[in-house]
C-alpha cells in the first residue's frame, strides 16, 4: 500500500528532544545532529541535562534535553523556540511546552503519561490525546513508543527492559522520515557503537527502521519536510563540540611548537571531557595526569612547564578558585602555562551542568597581589580550537600563564567546523636561552625586547638556577626584599602582559559599520546570538554593529577608538555585568548591561525586545546609562 | 672534568636559618653526599614548599624551585613526568608535608615517582614562629595552644607505609654519618624514597629529640636498623626486641634467658615487620632509625612512558592532519 505524501521545503527547523535522563535523548540528538551536518546543513546545538546521573524517574528535575537548530541558511544559535518538540514523558512536556511555537509539532510518547508519570510530574492537564487545547494549538502526534518498540522487537532475545532502551531509536527513525533524511550515517554509528554487541545492534537498527516505517505507512502523516544544504565557504567540514575542538587545538599547538603536551587535571563538570579526549591521544606523546585534586592538577602542570613541556590544566569555576595560589606562583616564576576554565553556573558548586560567564572577574583579578595574566575567551564550539591554539601561543612566546575561558554551552554544543590545514597554523616559537659567557652565571630573569625571559629547563647544561615564589631580584632571580626592586618587578610583570597586545590583531567590528548608534559588545559564547540579532536589526534599518572580544587581557589595540564611534554601547552577558564593569573602569565610557543569569544562553527574542525597549525610552528622552 | 666537592654544590646566597638550626647540618651532609655520588648539578632539581626547610633550594647550586605551601610533591610529579631523567629531590617539613600538603604526600608515595622526599620533622611551626605542628605531642604548650595541644600527632612513617611507600627511613640531623648513609641509600632506591629527618629547632622546640641524639641516652632510646641483623640496642648492647607472634617484646639479654639468637632479625623487605617498626612510637620501645622498608615497584614515570610507547606502537605515531580530519567529514564546494 502506498500513500500520497507532500514534500514541503523550509529553510530552518529547531527540534527539542526531551525525556528522562535515562531515555537517551542526548544520543538521539547527537545522531540527528551528525546526520544533518553530513547532509550539509548549518547547525547549532544545545544539550541541557541535569547534574544528577540518574535523577529520579519521571521528575521535572530529571528532564534531559537536546536542542538542535539546523537549516539551509547560516545558523548562529540553537534557536529561541522549537518547531518540533519530542516529549518522552509528562515531565518533559511540562518543562518544554512553553517554548514550542504555536502551530508547532508536538510528538509525545503516550506511555510516558500514565498515572504515575502524571503524579510525579505534578502534571495538571488532561493527557495529550484528550487535551483539546493542545490539539488546537499544535500539531499533536501521539505515539505509543514503548508498545511499538516492543512489537518491532518481538522474538528478539532481550528483556523488556533492554528492549525499552531502544525506544529513542523509534523516535529518531520517525523524525528521519519526517525530514526526508537518509539514516545511513546513524546506521554506521550504531554499527560502531555496538560492534561487540550484535543483538543490541540488530535491535536498535530494527527499531530505527520501525520508526521510519511508522511515518511512511501511517495514513494520517501526509507531509514531510526538506531542509536543503546550507551555503558554506568551500572546504572540508566536520561536526564538532567545543571541548573536542579545544583538545584538537592543544594537540595542534603541541605539534606546531615542537613541545610535548602535558595536561594535569582533576575531573569536574563540564571540563572532564578535555581529560577524557586528550587521554586517548597518547600516540601524539600527550601526557595526561589525573591528579589527586585541583591544586595538584595545576601543580603538576607547573612542574611540567618548568621541565619544558607545553603545560595545560583545565577545570571549571570551583576548581579555578582552588588553583588561585598556584596560578600566582606560575606568574611569579614567569613560566608558560595554559589554564582552561570551562565556566558553569556559580558561585560555589552552583549549577554544574548549566552555563554562565560569571568567572571573568575571577580570571582577571582573582589572585593575591598584583598579578596580571593573559585572558582569552572562546566564542563558539569551533572557535575553541583557535582560542586554545592562541592560548598556547601567547603562553609560550610571552612566558606567562594564560587563562582560557570557555563555558558549558559551547563546550557541549556543536556546530559544523571547517577543518584547518596544518601548515596554515602559525608556528609557535619558544624563547630559548643563550649560553652564558664563561665565568658569568646565567641570569634567569633577564628579558628580551618583549620583556620576556628565556625558558631554561632542568637538565640543560650550564643554566642551573633557582626560581621561587618569593619576590626576586630583577636579573638574577635571587630572593630580594628591596623595596624599589619589588615595585620594579610588579611594574615589569604588568608591562610584559600589556605588551602582548602588540602581537594581537587590532580590534575590529564583527558585523555592521565601524560607527553607528548601537554597539553590541560581547565576549565568549554569546557570539552567535549577538551576530544574528545584529544581522536582523540591520535588516530592519537600525544603525547597529557587533564587536566580539576574544582577547580580554590585554584588550586589543584600537578598542577605545571603536567604542567612541557609537552613541550607545550595550554589553550582553550571562552574568551580572562583569565585562560592563571592566569596560567602564578601563575606558571611562558609559555602557548599558544586558544580563541574563539563569544558567541558560541569551536568546535573540529577549535581546531584541531589550534593544527596542531601550530605543523607545531613548526617544522619550529617558535613557540613562 | 674535575670531581666536584661539597662546596661546589653551595650557592653564593647567604644561608638564613637561625644560628644552631639543625637545617645547617642537613644542608652540609646533602652537599657532601652529592659530591660523594658525583651528581651532575644540571641534572639535579630540588623542589620545596614553604617553611624553614623549604628555603633549601636557594642554597644548592643545582636547578631548584621554592614553590608554594604543601605542593612540592605535585610540582615534582609534573617535572618528573616531563623529564624522567632528572634527579629530583623534594624538601619538606612536618607542616608543609603532613598538614597543608598531606594529600599530595600520600599520592606521591602511592604513585612511586622516582624521587627522594626529605621531611624535616621538628615537631613545631618555625617560620610562623612557634605554633604546634601535626607531629607535636599532645599537651604541647605553644602560642596557639596555651592550654596545651589536644591534637593527636601524626606518625609520619606509619602514614608513609599506609600509603604504600616503597622506601621508608628515619634519620637524625645530629648523626652526620647516619644521615649521609641514609640519603645515599635513598638516592640509590628507584622509586619514591621517604626519609624522615629528626631536626632540632633550637628556637621554638629545642631538644625535642634529645633522647635520640644525646650521647648519654641515644643508645638506650634508639635502635639502629641494619639489614639481616638482630634488633639489639642499649649502651652495652644488652637489650633486644623479639617477636612474640606479631607482638614486639623488649628483652634484657643477660637476665631474661633470651639470647641474641632469639631476637627479631631486621628485614627491610618485610612489610609486616616494617609496619610493626613504624609503631615503635609511644615511648615504650626504642625509636628505630635507619631503613624500615624497601621494595621494588614500577615508577609512575616509567609506566607513563611505556604507555605512550605502547599507544604509539598500536596506533602509529600521531598525525595531526589525520587527527583534524578524523570522524565524519564532508566537503563543500
Amino acid at each position: 500500500m502506498t500513500k500520497e505524501t507532500k514534500k514541503q521545503e523550509t529553510s530552518e527547523i529547531t527540534i527539542k528532544f526531551a525525556g528522562d535522563s535515562g531515555d537517551g535523548m542526548q544520543l538521539t540528538g547527537s545522531l540527528f545532529t551528525n546526520n544533518a551536518a553530513l547532509f550539509g546543513n548549518d547547525l547549532a546545538t544545545f544539550p541541557d541535562f541535569p547534574a544528577e546521573i540518574r535523577a529520579p524517574l519521571g521528575t521535572l528535575s530529571g528532564v534531559s534535553g537536546f536542542q538542535l537548530h539546523f537549516g539551509s541558511r547560516e545558523i548562529f544559535t540553537p534557536g529561541d523556540r522549537y518547531d518540533v518538540l519530542v516529549a518522552m514523558n509528562a515531565a518533559a512536556l511540562k518543562v518544554n511546552l512553553g517554548k514550542l511555537k504555536k502551530g508547532g509539532t508536538l510528538i509525545v510518547n503516550t506511555e510516558g503519561f500514565d498515572s504515575k508519570n502524571l503524579k510525579i510530574a505534578h502534571y495538571d492537564r488532561p493527557v495529550p490525546e484528550e487535551d483539546d487545547e493542545l490539539k488546537s494549538s499544535y500539531e499533536l502526534i501521539p505515539i505509543q513508543v514503548t508498545k511499538l518498540t516492543r512489537t518491532a522487537l518481538e522474538g528478539v532475545d532481550l528483556s523488556n527492559k533492554e528492549k525499552d532502551r531502544c525506544k529513542n531509536m523509534f523516535v529518531l527513525g520517525f523524525l528521519y522520515w519526517r525530514f526526508n533524511r537518509d539514516p545511513t550515517t546513524t546506521i554506521n554509528s550504531l554499527k560502531k557503537k555496538f560492534a561487540s554487541k550484535p543483538v543490541l545492534l540488530e535491535a536498535n537498527l530494527a527499531v530505527l527502521q520501525a520508526g521510519f516505517n511508522y511515518g511512511d505507512t501511517t495514513e494520517t502523516f501526509t507531509v514531510t519536510y526538506d531542509i536543503p544544504p546550507a551555503q558554506m565557504p568551500e572546504g572540508l567540514y566536520r561536526n564538532i563540540m567545543g571541548n573536542e575542538a579545544l583538545v584538537l587545538g592543544l594537540i595542534a599547538a603541541s605539534e606546531r611548537s615542537h613541545l610535548p603536551l602535558f595536561y594535569g587535571s582533576y575531573p569536574i563538570t563540564p571540563a572532564s571531557d578535555i581529560l577524557h579526549l586528550l587521554s586517548r591521544h597518547k600516540n601524539f606523546g600527550v601526557k595526561t595526569f589525573q591528579a589527586e585534586d585541583e591544586i595538584a592538577g595545576i601543580g603538576s602542570a607547573i612542574g611540567a612547564a618548568y621541565g619544558g613541556h607545553l603545560a595545560v590544566t583545565g577545570t571549571s569555576g570551583p576548581g579555578m578558585a582552588l588553583k588561585g595560589e598556584a596560578l600566582g606562583l606560575a606568574l611569579m616564576l614567569e613560566l608558560p602555562l595554559v589554564i582552561i576554565n570551562v565556566q558553569r553556573g556559580g558561585p560555589s558548586t552552583g549549577l554544574p551542568t548549566k552555563t554562565e560567564q560569571a568567572d571573568l572577574l575571577q580570571a582577571m583579578y582573582g589572585r593575591n597581589g598584583e598579578s596580571p595574566v593573559a585572558v582569552i575567551a572562546a566564542s563558539s564550539p569551533g572557535d575553541c580550537f583557535d582560542t586554545a591554539y592562541e592560548a598556547c601561543r601567547i603562553a609560550v612566546e610571552h612566558m606567562t600563564p594564560v587563562i582560557m575561558l570557555s563555558d558549558g554551552y559551547i563546550a557541549n554544543g556543536a556546530e559544523p567546523w571547517k577543518v584547518p590545514e596544518v601548515e596554515q597554523l602559525s608556528p609557535i616559537q619558544s624563547v630559548t636561552p643563550e649560553s652564558p659567557e664563561e665565568g658569568i652565571s646565567f641570569q634567569p630573569y633577564s628579558r628580551n625586547e618583549n620583556l620576556t625571559r628565556a625558558w631554561a629547563t632542568p637538565g640543560m647544561k650550564g643554566f642551573a638556577h633557582r626560581v621561587g615564589g618569593l619576590e626576586k631580584e630583577a636579573l638574577t632571580g635571587n630572593v630580594s626584599y628591596d623595596p624599589a626592586n619589588h615595585e620594579y618587578m610588579v611594574k615589569i610583570r604588568q608591562a610584559k602582559v600589556d605588551r602582548i597586545a602588540q602581537f594581537l590583531p587590532k580590534a575590529s567590528i564583527n558585523k555592521g559599520a565601524a560607527q553607528g548608534d548601537i554597539l553590541l559588545l560581547g565576549w565568549g559564547s554569546t557570539l552567535g546570538v549577538l551576530d544574528s540579532t545584529t544581522t536582523e536589526l540591520i535588516d530592519k534599518g537600525l544603525a547597529i554593529s557587533h564587536l566580539h572580544l576574544r582577547y580580554l587581557n590585554p584588550f586589543p589595540e584600537g578598542l577605545p577608538e571603536l567604542l567612541a564611534n557609537f552613541k550607545t554601547i550595550i554589553v550582553p552577558e550571562i552574568n551580572n555585568g562583569q565585562l560592563s564593569k571592566i569596560i567602564k573602569e578601563r575606558f571611562l565610557v558609559p555602557v548599558i548591561p544586558f544580563n541574563k543569569i539563569q544558567g541558560l544562553p541569551i536568546n535573540k527574542t529577549e535581546l531584541k525586545d531589550f534593544i527596542y525597549a531601550l530605543l523607545e525610552s531613548e526617544e522619550n528622552g529617558s535613557i540613562k546609562s | 672534568m674535575e670531581a666536584l666537592k661539597a662546596k661546589d654544590y653551595a650557592t653564593d646566597q647567604e644561608v638564613r636559618w637561625c644560628p644552631g638550626c639543625g637545617d645547617y647540618s642537613i644542608l652540609k651532609q646533602l652537599q657532601t653526599v652529592f659530591a660523594q655520588l658525583g651528581l651532575d648539578r644540571d641534572e639535579v632539581t630540588i623542589i620545596s614548599g614553604i617553611g624553614c626547610s623549604s628555603r633549601f633550594p636557594y642554597y644548592m647550586n643545582t636547578y631548584g624551585m621554592h614553590s608554594i605551601h604543601g605542593r612540592a610533591p605535585a610540582i615534582a610529579s609534573g617535572l618528573k613526568m616531563a623529564n624522567p631523567a632528572l634527579d629530583v629531590w623534594i624538601i619538606t617539613g612536618d607542616g608543609d608535608g603532613l598538614s597543608i600538603g598531606g594529600n599530595h604526600l600520600i599520592h606521591l608515595l602511592r604513585r612511586n615517582f622516582n624521587v627522594q622526599i626529605l621531611l624535616f620533622n621538628n615537631e613545631i611551626y618555625g617560620l610562623t614562629k612557634g605554633q604546634y605542628s601535626p607531629t607535636s605531642e599532645v599537651d604541647k604548650q605553644t602560642k596557639s595552644s596555651p592550654f596545651g595541644s589536644i591534637d593527636h600527632p601524626i606518625n609520619p612513617l606509619a602514614l608513609a607505609l599506609g600509603a604504600d611507600a616503597t622506601f621508608v627511613a628515619r634519620t637524625l640531623d645530629r648523626d652526620p654519618a647516619h644521615l649521609r648513609d641514609t640519603l645515599s641509600r635513598a638516592h640509590s632506591h628507584r622509586g619514591t624514597s621517604f626519609v624522615e629527618i629528626y631536626q632540632n629547632c633550637n628556637i621554638f622546640n629545642d631538644g625535642a629529640f634529645e633522647l635520640y641524639t644525646d650521647k648519654a641516652t641515644k643508645s638506650d632510646y634508639t635502635i639502629d636498623l641494619k639489614q639481616g641483623e638482630p634488633l639489639v640496642f642499649g649502651k652495652n648492647a644488652d637489650k633486644g626486641i623479639r617477636l612474640d607472634g606479631l607482638k614486639p617484646q623488649l628483652v634484657e639479654l643477660n637476665s631474661s634467658g633470651y639470647s641474641v639468637s632469639d631476637l627479631w632479625i631486621h628485614d627491610e623487605k618485610d612489610p609486616t615487620k616494617a609496619h610493626l617498626l613504624s609503631r615503635f612510637f609511644d615511648g615504650s620501645l626504642p625509636r628505630p632509625i635507619g631503613i624500615l622498608y624497601q621494595e621494588d615497584r614500577p615508577c609512575y614515570e616509567d609506566l607513563l612512558v611505556s604507555q605512550i610507547d605502547g599507544a604509539t606502537e598500536k596506533l602509529g605515531k600521531g598525525n595531526l592532519d589525520q587527527l583534524l580530519k578524523a570522524g565524519m567529514t564532508w566537503k563543500v564546494g
